[in-house]
């Protein structure tokens, strides 16, 4: 089924895509907010622009944009697959507690704020070129991996990153040498054990934008971890 | 002990050894382990140094043998160095620590609402009698249409936005589990359901075993955004966006791990023993429009079947963030007053920001209404309401309802000792050790919140029924029906009321 976003506004688009089938289609998408939102068992296609909260809160639902994408990306996600053929805002993934999300492209500021993680469910962001700054803020559980498949001399990753860092895992490639960590967190280069964890990640990564796995040498990853289990203390005294 | 770090106890505990008959009752009901028996003397001694004044020991002493006092041993007098601006200088001194504490602000502070008086009719009005004569109680919370609209064959449009019924404008307002207990939320949702209100997550999730409530559950969606998922967000009557709170405006909250244990670990949907941190900013919102954003996603997620609530803290400029929270597409602003409680906050915080709820209530009103938005939301105060005479002035000053927290809570049995952060309450509420949880009984805890709202209720219908008024809606923002004394020109004129004897 095929939508046509043209001239709509995003509660009359957001309607058509629960009336339609389990597969659909937007064309002409131009910055029409929170689509998707919720969204449990479709796949929706879409041609354009999203705007800002693409997918929040989505349960399980396939998003795949061919375009660019805004702000929050897959807010507070819980499960389901966002896969963008272009950059992402700021915000991607903030809070997300489950699914996918790849971008082909760059990202913007506060990718996956205050993401998290929770039994089975291991929330994974996967972005292809650069990311901006203060990535992993907060971040307290899943995974964020940056490819820098386009670094094009610019740095990996921007001012900032990983402040209040207290749980998950964040895998960088390549050159990290200009990027300043704070101090409670912790930076290894990734081993074989390390790199199970995110290689099937990164393959459908490359399955999604064509990109030959091959190119990403395990070696070359870094890993950002928190510095023990509670490293995010502050000591207060009862009063 | 380094005799510097010796602080002198707060509490002394006073036994009345000709009553006391060794039952050790007082041992095995004390969390902090403050009685203990002395083998030596054959009698029961108490470390005061670790009493919290809770009053269990008391309350469960089968032969009323006890009793605490404050203790009298004092520092020399001084009327700006009291004795505990004194103690908390050695207890930084020798911790490093933030000073942390729990409930809300103890401080003098003017509390305005002793300051109001209600209005009755006296000959040239009737005075109504709720006994005989009906009279509503009834709220509805949510977006008011600003203009009757027909349909094309002349009949009226009836449809409205989402909105909250309440059968007494109160509701109980955002603990959440982890903060309190179990059994303590288990009260709380059966209470609402009773009463026909609803109580509110907080910022922790919700139990699987409350789902069940959803239809008079308020569920919260915090800057941590614990625990949300599409499932929780639909199960609710409504959704709360927790922007600030009153006891703490302005910070994040932290749930240390050590607290993320079992269910709460479950229900916040993180693993155990990870920290709960909930930063002090919504980090996608930065502004009104980024407000709006937060507010349309969630309406997109559940279909517009739900009204949205924001809870904002009572600060410095609120009347101008309430304009703008009033078009950000919110349902519902609740404002939580400075007296807010709280499980923990920093002390300096709790007691030093933010602005009273009458203050703050009666200055959105008046703004919202100057600007001709007033219909756009339904206003809800928090932020200390002791009693039905506080809900009846919060309502004239132009609150729709009232949230409750301290006041539910002292219902089941808590005697606002102000160590919930201890994590050691001795009335099961404020816990979640297993023994002490189950120490509140949720058939006793549900009955005694369905009596105390019951009895607010006919308070409510008495003191409207005396001002010759027979519906809170004829009582909202009828500042006519308020009088001040001990006030001064500029909190009448903020108050929009006039000194009594005018």
């Amino acid at each position: 089924m095929v939508i046509d976003a043209k001239n709509k506004q995003f509660n009359e688009l957001n309607r058509d895509i629960w009336l339609s089938n389990t597969e659909g289609k937007i064309v002409n998408c131009l910055g029409q907010r929170f689509i998707a939102a919720g969204l449990k068992d479709k796949s929706i296609e879409i041609e354009g622009t999203p705007g800002n909260a693409l997918g929040a809160y989505l349960n399980g639902a396939s998003i795949f944009v061919n375009g660019n994408a805004q702000d929050a990306v897959g807010d507070t996600m819980n499960e389901g697959t966002i896969v963008i053929h272009g950059n992402v805002g700021d915000a991607a993934g903030y809070a997300m507690r489950g699914g996918e999300i790849y971008v082909a492209g760059n990202a913007g500021y506060r990718v996956g704020i205050h993401m998290k993680e929770y039994k089975e469910k291991k929330p994974v962001i996967v972005i292809g070129g650069r990311v901006g700054s203060f990535l992993g803020e907060y971040l307290a559980g899943g995974r964020i991996v940056v490819l820098g498949t386009n670094r094009d001399d610019k740095p990996l990753v921007g001012s900032f990153p990983c402040a209040g860092m207290h749980g998950g895992k964040i895998f960088l490639y390549g050159d990290i040498s200009a990027i300043i960590f704070p101090s409670h967190v912790h930076t290894k280069v990734a081993t074989t054990t390390d790199w199970k964890e995110i290689e099937p990640y990164v393959t459908r990564f490359c399955e999604f934008f064509g990109f030959d796995k091959n190119r990403f040498i395990p070696d070359n990853f870094t890993v950002v971890t928190p510095d023990g289990a509670n490293p995010y203390k502050q000591l207060y005294v009862a009063n | 002990m380094n005799p510097l770090d010796y602080v002198v106890p707060h509490f002394e505990v006073i036994r009345n050894f000709d009553r006391c008959t060794n039952c050790r009752a007082c041992e095995r009901q004390c969390a902090n382990d403050a009685h203990f028996f002395d083998p030596k003397t054959q009698t029961m001694q108490c470390d005061d140094s670790k009493c919290v004044n809770c009053q269990r020991c008391v309350c469960t002493c089968p032969t009323h043998a006890l009793k605490i006092v404050e203790n009298d041993a004092s520092f020399r007098r001084n009327a700006n160095w009291s004795g505990e601006a004194i103690t908390e200088i050695y207890k930084q001194a020798s911790s490093g620590g933030v000073l942390l504490s729990s409930m809300g602000n103890p401080t003098s502070n003017p509390v305005y609402w002793d300051r109001l008086l209600i209005n009755a009719s006296q000959v040239t009005n009737p005075s109504i009698d709720p006994l005989r004569e009906p009279m509503e109680t009834r709220v509805f919370l949510g977006k008011k249409p600003s203009e009757t609209v027909r349909n094309p064959d002349g009949t009226l449009n009836t449809d409205l936005p989402p909105q909250l019924e309440l059968e007494t404008p109160v509701m109980f307002s955002a603990m959440s589990y982890g903060s309190i207990s179990y059994n303590a939320h288990e009260s709380l949702a059966r209470a609402s359901r009773e009463l026909g209100v609803f109580y509110n997550t907080g910022e922790g999730g919700l139990h699987e075993d409350f789902y069940k409530y959803g239809a008079n559950t308020i569920v919260q969606v915090a800057s941590g955004r614990f625990g949300v998922h599409e499932d929780y967000l639909n199960v609710g009557a409504a959704i709360e966006i927790k922007m600030g709170q009153g006891a703490k405006p302005g910070i994040g909250g932290h749930l240390p791990g050590a607290k993320i244990v079992g269910d709460v670990s479950r229900t916040r949907m993180i693993p155990e023993g990870s920290d709960a941190i909930s930063p002090a900013p919504h980090h996608d919102v930065y502004s009104i429009e980024d407000l709006r954003q937060l507010v349309f996603s969630l309406k997109e997620a559940t279909r517009y079947q739900k009204p949205i609530i924001v809870k904002v803290a009572a600060v410095h400029n609120i009347a101008a963030i309430a304009s703008g929270v009033a078009r950000s597409g919110a349902d519902i602003i609740a404002l939580d007053g400075y007296r807010g409680g709280t499980g923990a906050a920093p002390t300096r915080i709790r007691d030093n920001v933010g602005i009273p709820i009458e203050l703050a209530l009666a200055a959105v009103d008046k703004r919202l209404r100057d600007e001709g938005i007033r219909n756009n939301v339904s206003i809800v105060v928090g932020g200390s309401i002791r009693n039905s005479a506080d809900v009846v002035k919060a309502i004239a000053l132009g609150a729709d309802a009232c949230y409750i927290g301290t006041a539910a809570l002292l219902a089941l049995g808590c005697r606002l000792c102000r160590t919930c952060s201890s994590g050691k309450c001795n009335w099961g509420i404020a816990t979640q050790r297993p023994e002490l949880v189950k120490r509140l009984n949720p058939d006793i805890g549900c009955k005694r919140l369905v009596n105390l709202l019951t009895a607010w209720r006919r308070e409510i219908m008495e003191l409207m029924g005396g001002m010759g008024i027979n519906s809170i809606e004829a009582l909202r923002g009828n500042r006519l029906m308020l009088r001040g004394v001990n006030l001064n020109e500029k909190e009448l004129e903020i108050l929009g009321v006039l000194h009594a004897g005018e």
